[in-house]
């Protein structure tokens, strides 16, 4: 059996306590939610903090307040956010991601704040010690000294690119983007609030702007009119357990006449970060087939997917067109119907009648 | 007891329920509660990781981190210097190579010169925790001199020089197979067309649940013992007494019940020979469980395999010859690849009649985990090309895919022309089910672009004919005994791994006596109580074990009924044993409850106990070679598979697949079953999405060649939700080899999937893929060819240059053939081939 190496354990039972231990371990430590990424990254030594600061005691992580928007507490579990009632329909693009992610048991465990901070994942990269050992380790895993001198911390992905290509696949942050949220960063200095695609940074080691003595207390989401509507699409293998190899967070605002007012799309698992794409095409347009088609290949450029995941990298970037330009469609009312397998697919899991 | 007869393997005692003097069977062919279900749904079944003993140590291994090295020193004194250390050991401590078959004893229990594959273990090191054993590790010192990295088979076949193993028949390549039925050019060259395709079908693996795990102990009196999750104890047995040099007699192997094994538990692996030596030399428990990592490196599945087929048909359809190439790539080791090899041309010519029939065979040794025997075992691989040929021949014939199938097919009671001897074919019957149940005739070429239906058919052995090692003794025996309480314990060395074999050997002693199949005990997989099985391989179980069980069973019944007529003064053929009761059929009030019939019969013949056994019919064949083949009977199966395929991405779902087994005769229906929907699972698994594959890194910067994805959440197998619906239809028609007319079931139902899938795919959109798995970017760039108006294809554009040995010439039945070949000398003297599995 796989066992967690030793470590400390804090459990701290307000924010303020944790952030003074943050600020005093130093980036010795981590933060401990749901655990459903970082134990199984501690069972393969990716990750060997020296001490976890547990976060399940701290009971005002997990409120939810209606504040004008919606603030929902950041240790919120997976299957909370899924199932919570407050979240009007226009914005159930977090529904969706939320229940999407991995597995019922882990959506049991994992929070919303675990999700957003996800590490990066790559096939070199999320690996026993001993397969990375195998590979003369990589840039994102540099252990092993006897063998490092040989590669000198290569991407195995890109061995010619200086960077880690490791990939961004949380499934709400796409979403949340897209719905236009913003988070709360918390450390013992204050307290500081922040777009969340400003959270997000297209590199595969330093993957988040978040410092290591912050943590990450709440998600907003802003006021919006009956005008809103979004979806999130996740291609993945199977219909569980996987991460997204491709996904579409997508939000528009249309009038009465269907022309786009404000859109959001976003890209997920093509790179380092969640890519916002630009939208400025669309607005003052309506979504027809022509506008979506025109859109959907401008958004396949900033997509860049590399061979570190499921599924062939040049069919993912193909995906990507077929998924930007689907969400498109379902959004201006399309049923899934008569979007296809595709879409049947990508957007299985419905759960509408949560939204209020 | 009665005088033992040789139990010839031709037909069974009893079959019927009139041989039993019964109206009908009471267990057999009834859906019932299987006798562990109990204990398996409640979580009691102890796999052998539940395993504890008092003073128990733990053994990690350490393993290779380059895929081909020689091991110039290593140093242990760290590690044995570590904290909670007991024991280290390396390749010195263990130097005799062992290998599940005779013909290739290739393994150590820790490499003791070369490395040659990432995971092969060079040391272990023994603890007080599994934690400190695992700490240890890195502090063995091991240097190594890296060797060239061979990745393919292709590789392999142009680089003799380093060979991965000196005694490879030529270079890397580790065994070649020649063989041929009759002039099969010349039947090509007279044939209407000539069909040739090339497939390649991909490797992948068992992904039991259940990690391996042992646990090794010196019994009180010193003997060994060994707990493992092995699907062959006997085989294990016989490789830890070479491994160990220790006298078999003083070893015992416990098979614990399997968490899945599907062929993957069928090797004696390293590291249950390395904790049996720390048992030996500490005197204390010694435990190993593997990672899923490390059960990646175990291996031995499906071997990946480059086909060709050539296949010469009359202009309405008919085959009149085919020539088949197939080249495997072996990985690292032997393990049971040498009869994979002929397994990948041994059955093609039990389902459609195939007058002139040539088969030749490459296994490659490459740095990777050894391949070997995966359900369905070396056959599903060329059952893929086969069956997808036929449909390409349908199309370019006009014909519909069934009708193509249903007018050749394999007669019963006939030989083929490679001496395999059918004895009942229910494939007609399957097929007809499956075309009715999907609808298919109306269907297939009618549905509208981006959905189609596809058919396919396959068979499979019920056990092989011969065993692994050469002997004249049976392949399965069954100990009863039974005693004045009531009791009856059913002994039998059979390996229950999921399939359900505990079940059949309760149920089969159950009818013949009368009694429930929940009132026998039974005990099995333990060499040192149970009477020898061969292991739950080769799909033999059922009818090796059935028939053993049911000639145990018989002779305690005409003992038991010789102390009864007695009793009641009636002849003894008037007694019937059913309801737990024991009485005469003409007036049934006559009789008594089968305690007290046991009491009369122990008190007239002293203690009861019974033994059947099983031996399988000799074959026909008599060239080298011909001992990959033959089996007691054949099953069969026939499926439909309905795909819906995105024409924009080439997303593939499947939303329904029809399936029928001709199972003789379904002893647990319920099991059988479940043997089909698991096959299907599986199947579907290997068609959409499973791949062993392997990442080479450049060349010009590594040596490295690494499993890609050896764990469970990357390695992609179906979840529940990925699972369509599954119509079963189970075909009985009895068949007088198998106990009770039953057949095998827990290998034949896979085969047809995989190829079916990739007909209903180009009855879906138009494209052939011609290997697996079938995913959305192979489909999606055939799509992209087809658009440009190339050949609406994805797969193998060619196949490698093998220098072929001439064939062993044979000529089958209808040319006067007598089953030897007639150019080599030996056959006349060798009755059976070198490899007997």
């Amino acid at each position: 059996m796989m066992r967690v190496p030793f470590f400390r354990y804090l459990a701290p039972t307000t924010v303020a306590e944790a952030a003074t231990i943050l600020r005093g371990e130093g980036a010795e430590a981590r933060l401990f939610a749901g655990g459903t990424d970082l134990l199984p990254n501690m069972k393969r030594r990716q990750q060997t903090p020296k001490t976890l600061v547990a976060l399940r005691g701290v009971e005002e992580l997990r409120a939810v307040t209606q504040d004008g928007g919606l603030t929902l507490g950041a240790g919120l579990t997976l299957s909370q956010v899924a199932a919570e009632g407050r979240i009007p329909l226009q914005q159930r693009a977090l529904i969706m991601a939320a229940g999407k992610v991995a597995t019922p048991h882990i959506r049991n465990m994992g929070t919303l704040g675990g999700n957003l901070c996800l590490d990066t994942r790559c096939n070199y990269y999320n690996q026993n010690h001993d397969w990375r050992e195998a590979i003369g380790f990589c840039k994102k895993a540099p252990e092993g000294e006897a063998i490092e001198e040989v590669t000198h911390g290569t991407c195995w992905v890109a061995p010619s690119s200086p960077r880690c290509w490791a990939v961004q696949s949380s499934d709400s942050a796409p979403a949340l983007i897209a719905l236009g949220a913003e988070v709360s960063l918390v450390s013992a200095d204050g307290e500081r609030r922040i777009p969340l695609h400003a959270l997000y940074h297209d590199d595969g080691m330093a993957y988040l702007t978040k410092r290591p003595d912050e943590l990450l207390t709440q998600v907003h989401l802003p006021q919006v009119d009956a005008s809103w509507r979004s979806t999130y699409w996740k291609l993945r293998r199977r219909g569980s357990f996987d991460f997204p190899v491709v996904s579409v967070g997508a939000a528009v605002s249309l009038d009465e006449g269907g022309v786009v007012q404000a859109a959001r799309v976003v890209v997920g698992a093509v790179t380092s970060y969640p890519v916002s794409i630009d939208t400025s095409a669309l607005l003052g347009q309506t979504l027809s087939d022509e506008a979506i088609a025109a859109f959907a290949d401008a958004a396949v450029k900033p997509a860049r997917p590399l061979d570190n995941t499921d599924y062939h990298l040049s069919w993912r970037k193909r995906v990507v067109r077929e998924y930007v330009a689907g969400a498109l469609k379902e959004l201006r009312g399309d049923s899934l119907e008569d979007l296809g397998l595709l879409a049947r697919t990508a957007a299985r899991i419905l759960p509408l009648a949560a939204c209020s | 007891m009665s005088e033992p007869t040789p139990n010839t393997g031709h037909e069974t005692p009893v079959s019927t329920p009139a041989d039993l003097n019964k109206p009908a069977f009471e267990l057999i062919g009834h859906p019932r509660r299987r006798v562990d279900g109990r204990s398996k749904a409640l979580g009691q079944t102890q796999f052998a990781d539940d395993l504890s003993l008092p003073r128990m140590l733990y053994l990690r291994l350490l393993r290779s981190p380059y895929p081909h090295a020689r091991i110039r020193s290593i140093d242990t004194t760290r590690a044995q210097a570590a904290p909670g250390v007991k024991l280290v050991l390396t390749g010195e401590d263990l130097p005799i190579p062992y290998g599940i078959l005779p013909v290739s004893q290739d393994e150590h229990p820790l490499c003791p010169d070369v490395v040659r594959f990432v995971g092969d273990p060079v040391a272990g090191v023994v603890a007080a925790s599994e934690e400190e054993a695992e700490a240890a590790l890195p502090l063995i010192d091991v240097d190594y001199e890296i060797l060239t990295t061979i990745s393919t088979p292709e590789e392999a076949l142009e680089t003799p020089e380093p060979q991965i193993h000196r005694y490879a028949q030529e270079g890397n390549v580790h065994k070649l197979v020649a063989l041929e039925f009759g002039d099969v050019p010349e039947a090509l060259d007279g044939a209407d067309q000539v069909f040739e395709d090339v497939f390649f079908y991909q490797g992948n693996t068992h992904l039991p649940m259940e990690e391996h795990a042992s646990l090794a102990n010196l019994d009180p009196d010193g003997k060994l013992v060994i707990w493992s999750s092995t699907q062959t104890p006997h085989y294990l047995h016989k490789a830890l007494a070479k491994a160990l040099e220790y006298p078999a007699h003083q070893i015992r192997v416990i098979a614990c019940p399997n968490g899945g094994g599907f062929g993957g538990k069928s090797d004696p692996f390293n590291h249950e020979v390395v904790a049996c030596k720390a048992a030996l030399v500490l005197g204390r428990p010694v435990k190993v469980t593997l990672t899923r990592q490390e059960v990646f490196y175990c291996h031995r599945g499906r071997h990946p395999v480059l086909m060709r087929f050539r296949t010469g048909v009359k202009q309405d359809g008919s085959i009149v010859g085919m020539d088949l190439e197939t080249v495997l790539d072996g990985g690292s080791y032997g393990s049971y690849g040498v009869a994979s090899t002929f397994y990948t041309g041994a059955l093609q010519t039990v389902t459609y009649e195939i007058p002139r029939y040539r088969f030749r065979a490459a296994r490659c040794f490459t740095n990777k985990p050894p391949c070997g025997p995966k359900r369905g075992h070396g056959t599903v691989q060329p059952r893929f090309g086969q069956e997808i040929q036929l449909d390409k021949i349908a199309v370019a014939l006009g014909k519909n895919p069934a009708d193509l199938r249903l007018q050749q097919l394999v007669k019963d009671d006939s030989l083929t022309a490679n001496y395999l001897t059918i004895s009942k074919i229910g494939l007609e019957e399957c097929i007809q089910k499956v075309v009715a149940g999907s609808g298919y005739r109306g269907r297939w070429g009618q549905l509208p672009e981006g959905r189609g239906v596809g058919l396919a058919c396959s068979s499979y052995l019920c056990g092989a004919g011969l065993p692994i090692y050469w002997n004249k003794m049976p392949h399965s025996g069954v100990q009863l005994r039974i005693d004045r309480m009531g009791a009856v314990t059913a002994f039998c060395g059979a390996t229950e791994i999921g399939q359900g074999s505990d079940d059949v050997l309760a149920s089969c002693v159950a009818e013949v006596l009368g009694i429930d199949s929940h009132d026998v005990h039974v005990r099995t997989g333990a060499t040192d109580i149970t009477p020898i099985d061969l292991g739950s391989y080769s799909s033999r179980v059922t009818l090796m074990m059935g028939n053993a069980a049911i000639e145990a069973a018989e002779r305690a019944r005409l003992t038991i009924a010789a102390a009864v007529a007695e009793k009641l003064g009636v002849p003894k053929g008037r007694l019937a044993f059913a309801g737990r009761r024991v009485f005469d059929v003409a007036d049934p009030e006559q009789g008594m409850d089968f305690r007290e019939a046991v009491v009369l019969a122990e008190a007239a013949y002293g203690t009861l106990g019974s033994v059947g056994s099983y031996t399988p019919p000799r074959s026909p064949a008599r060239f080298k070679g011909g001992g990959v083949g033959p089996s007691p009977t054949y099953s069969y199966s026939a499926a439909v598979v309905e795909v819906e395929v995105d024409p924009l991405t080439g997303w593939i779902h499947v939303p329904k697949i029809w399936i029928a087994h001709d199972i003789g005769r379904a002893l647990n229906p319920t099991l059988v079953q479940g043997q089909v929907e698991g096959s299907v699972y599986m199947g579907l698994g290997e068609a959409l999405m499973e791949e062993q594959t392997f990442r080479r890194l450049p060349p010009k910067r590594s040596h490295a060649l690494v499993h890609k994805i050896p764990s469970l959440l990357e390695y992609k197998s179906p979840t529940a939700l990925d699972m369509p619906e599954v119509v079963t239809y189970l075909v009985e028609d009895p068949d007088p080899r198998g106990p009770f007319g039953a057949k095998e079931v827990g290998q034949g139902p896979l085969l047809p999937i995989m190829p079916a899938l990739a007909n209903a795919v180009y009855d879906a959109v138009g494209v052939r893929v011609d290997e697996t798995p079938i995913s959305p970017e192979k489909i999606l760039q055939a799509l992209d060819q087809k658009a440009k108006g190339k050949p609406a294809r994805y797969g193998p554009t060619s196949f490698p240059t093998v220098a072929w040995p001439e064939p062993f010439h044979v000529a089958p039945p209808w040319e006067g053939g007598d089953g030897r070949a007639d150019d080599d000398p030996k056959a006349q003297r060798t009755q059976a081939s070198e490899v007997r599995s």
